[in-house]
């Protein structure tokens, strides 16, 4: 047995032994106790954040909890919950003296929406939640999202950043954002495959989307594809 | 072979959850990339954080301690350029270096430097050993020059004329970064340079350091003035305010070369009297194969080879008090890139057969020759257009500029390099050069880059009005070009590509005709799609395209 072989076979057993107590990847620390309750729970920001799998977030995920004034609360337990495989950083705390609390997502390795809760307890002990989405992109969208930021969403991003200026407000008709899902779940994989590949006037649609078939291989157009659905909004539910 | 893990599981959670006690347990999602790393040696398209973290290898710095040679048998080599520092006294004081030592980020927030944590005195022993070991030593001290609010304005117009922000950042007022990355970061820097160190290096800086990326500029000497004075009035007070300005004592040196030993500040750094060292840090060819019981965990981490690496690359003095590295200013999405980039490195790859690597072109080490090329060796113009396979990547290339443009407007862009892309922050810098050095330029260019077998001239029959008009319709209509690009500033707005509204006394016919037909074929990777375009649907276009020429006579700037 070479020492590795006796090494893999010692694991083994030792996992045998240990699997009974193991529960979760991650030990929480201990949960702090509230010093406050509020009476509603709102997102600040960090939601619908798009990346590839098993990535962390680039921006954390910042809730609220307010009284019912509308004012914010400050020491509320806010405790965030998702799939098994998704991580926390922290995954309880209590809100600052902003009532806000934030903590940093880092993604599972599946394919597709993450839905996660932020939760707060009342002061009847009410649970308030607050629903949230993250979507994580398999290989093949994660192409597509690569070659997106190449050749896409400098028309079709209104939002410029400071590595590039949006040219979407010289278009007219204006073009749809990825995430438009009113718009690009009534067209048909084939015909999303025709207009990327043919250019916008082989389905009647405008001239100013040019045919990328002669660029990109028919697989990467498969990938922009599989991209465009993983992050419309409302979700795609196929035809 | 691709995801890793081994042996038998019978449930799928153990499979991909519990395999931790494993010597090569399954990758984790988000190191997925390194797997493609084992067979691909160039960037792929579907694998950013490889590619990013193999390039982060080179520009860090990281192989110029730890030797990486790659399964192909390839090193990976530093693209970084560190200072050279055997004439530091000349360019600096001790009280700049002892506050950079401390925290070369708190000088520039963008600085690759990476932190060695030093004490205050081991701070100052580096700093006044560098001071010692270099040759001459100008008694001057950075005293920031009194120049009066309008030298400054002239100054500033000066430095936004010769795009020095293609290359140098500078913070500003919002504590924005504003400018490229090519050169170090301007925001404190008069709190570093001597003023006689700035003028002799704006004048030429070639003579200080052989190997910069700087290009010499043909400032006349009113103009150094006026940038120096700008550059020196960019000062932190706050920066040198703790370092002492006692004279360096013999012990403090002595003790400051021991030091520097000890870190290896020879692996990036030219040192009086220090040799390079040799294998000064472990070689890391193999660590994605690392076992895990050669690895010392600190108390609290994942036992997990990715766990270590990117906790190791995050904060590598917690691995213990003997590690040496550094500490670098990398983002957690960088130190990840990184940990992905080290784990494609594994004994699996060197053990599969050759066919099955992927490898890199040869880097090409071409040089232009002769006269010319000298001149163009001292406008360092490959630091920014790769020409033949060398060079940067933040300007077009020039392989083939002799058969792309036409010499009227060579000659008129080299006098005055003001118009092609006005958005762009990062544009071509105005060397001020002589028409006879323009001349010598561009009959080289003309001659040596020109593209084999091409025809300058274009298609035949692409004057008439008729031609022209049905090239109109083509660009507005089926096309939609202005959709990108401006044929006339009236009307269009599109900027994604460049601006056409005189291109025809740009590019030469032949150029526009062959790049409507096959874009990437004269670039490969640009933007603009290839329309897979009928001959005449492209003759038509170029006609158009032919007509849209400069207003008024060529000469100089407008």
């Amino acid at each position: 047995m070479s020492p590795r072989q006796s090494l893999a076979f010692f694991s083994v057993s030792l996992l045998l032994l240990s699997s009974c107590s193991r529960r979760s990847a991650t030990p929480s620390a201990s949960v702090p106790h509230a010093t406050a309750f509020g009476s509603a729970i709102v997102l600040v920001s960090g939601e619908r954040q798009v990346d590839s799998l098993g990535a962390t977030l680039s921006q954390p995920l910042v809730v609220q909890v307010n009284e019912a004034q509308g004012n914010a609360v400050t020491g509320a337990l806010v405790e965030f919950r998702g799939p098994v495989d998704i991580v926390f950083t922290p995954d309880a705390l209590l809100t600052d003296s902003s009532g806000q609390a934030a903590t940093n997502v880092t993604l599972g390795p599946t394919t597709g929406r993450y839905r996660l809760t932020a939760a707060t307890r009342g002061s009847k002990g009410e649970l308030l939640e607050l629903k949230v989405v993250e979507v994580g992109l398999g290989y093949q969208q994660n192409l597509g999202r690569v070659l997106s930021d190449k050749h896409c969403v400098r028309c079709h991003d209104s939002e410029s950043t400071a590595q590039r200026v949006s040219n979407f407000d010289n278009l007219t008709p204006p073009p749809h954002n990825f995430s438009d899902g009113v718009t690009y779940n009534k067209i048909s994989d084939a015909d999303l495959m025709n207009i990327i590949g043919r250019g916008g006037p082989a389905l009647g649609r405008s001239a100013q989307m040019p045919p990328y078939g002669s660029t990109l291989s028919k697989a990467e157009i498969q990938a922009m594809v599989a991209y465009i659905r993983a992050v419309s909004d409302p979700p795609y539910r196929g035809q | 072979m691709c995801h890793r893990g081994q042996g038998p599981a019978t449930t799928t959670q153990e499979a991909h959850q519990s395999t931790k006690a494993w010597e090569q347990p399954l990758l984790p999602a988000r190191y997925l990339e390194a797997s493609c790393g084992q067979c691909h040696f160039v960037d792929l398209p579907g694998t950013p954080q490889l590619n990013l973290g193999r390039k982060l290898l080179a520009t860090y710095g990281c192989v110029r301690c730890h030797q990486i040679k790659q399964a192909d048998g390839t090193v990976v080599q530093p693209t970084d350029d560190p200072p050279d520092l055997r004439r530091i006294a000349e360019k600096t004081t001790r009280q700049w270096l002892y506050a950079w030592l401390k925290n070369p980020q708190a000088y520039a927030a963008s600085a690759k430097m990476p932190n060695y944590l030093l004490s205050d005195a081991e701070a100052l022993d580096i700093a006044s050993f560098l001071m010692a070991q270099s040759a001459a030593s100008a008694s001057a001290s950075a005293s920031p020059g009194a120049a009066d609010a309008a030298a400054l304005q002239k100054g500033t117009s000066l430095y936004g004329e010769s795009f020095c922000a293609s290359c140098h950042a500078m913070q500003n007022a919002a504590g924005l970064l504003v400018g490229g990355d090519l050169g170090p970061e301007l925001t404190r820097i008069g709190s570093k340079l001597k003023r006689e160190w700035l003028e002799r290096w704006l004048e030429n800086p070639h003579a200080y350091d052989p190997d910069t990326a700087m290009p010499r500029y043909r400032f006349t000497s009113q103009q150094v003035a006026l940038l120096t004075d700008l550059l020196m009035s960019k000062t932190d007070s706050d920066l040198l305010a703790g370092a002492s300005s006692d004279p360096a004592t013999p012990e403090q040196i002595s003790r400051g070369k021991t030091l520097a030993q000890k870190y290896g500040c020879a692996a990036c750094h030219e040192i009086n009297g220090m040799d390079k060292p040799e294998k000064f840090a472990p070689d890391l060819s193999r660590m994605g194969s690392k076992m895990l019981s050669d690895i010392a965990f600190p108390p609290g981490m994942d036992r997990s080879l990715p766990a270590y690496l990117r906790g190791k690359i995050l904060q590598p003095r917690r691995m213990g008090p003997s590690s040496k590295m550094p500490q670098y200013p990398l983002a957690t999405q960088q130190a990840d890139a990184l940990t992905s980039a080290l784990l494609a490195l594994t004994d699996r790859a060197a053990s599969l057969p050759e066919a099955m690597h992927i490898s890199a072109h040869m880097p090409s080490s071409y040089e232009p020759a002769g006269q010319a090329g000298q001149l163009m060796k001292e406008l360092r113009c490959q630091s920014c257009h790769a020409i033949n396979g060398k060079g940067g990547d933040m300007a077009p290339d020039l392989s083939w500029e002799g058969s792309m443009v036409q010499r009227p407007w060579f000659d008129g862009f080299m006098r005055n390099p003001n118009t092609l892309r006005p958005a762009l922050i990062r544009r071509m810098p105005k060397f001020n050069l002589t028409e006879a050095e323009i001349k010598l330029l561009g009959d080289y260019m003309f001659t040596a880059y020109q593209k084999p077998g091409f025809e300058a001239g274009g298609p035949r029959g692409i004057n008439s009005p008729e031609i022209v008009a049905e090239g109109r319709n083509l660009f507005y209509v089926k096309y939609a070009c202005q959709s990108c690009h401006i044929a006339d500033y009236k009307q269009d707005k599109g900027y994604i590509g460049p601006p056409l509204a005189e291109v025809g006394s740009r590019l030469t016919p032949g150029w526009i005709y062959s790049w409507l037909k096959a874009p990437q074929s004269l670039q490969p990777g640009t933007l603009e799609p290839d329309r897979h375009m009928s001959d005449d649907d492209a003759r038509a276009l170029t006609a158009f395209l032919v007509s849209l020429k400069r207003q008024g006579v060529e000469k100089g700037p407008k």
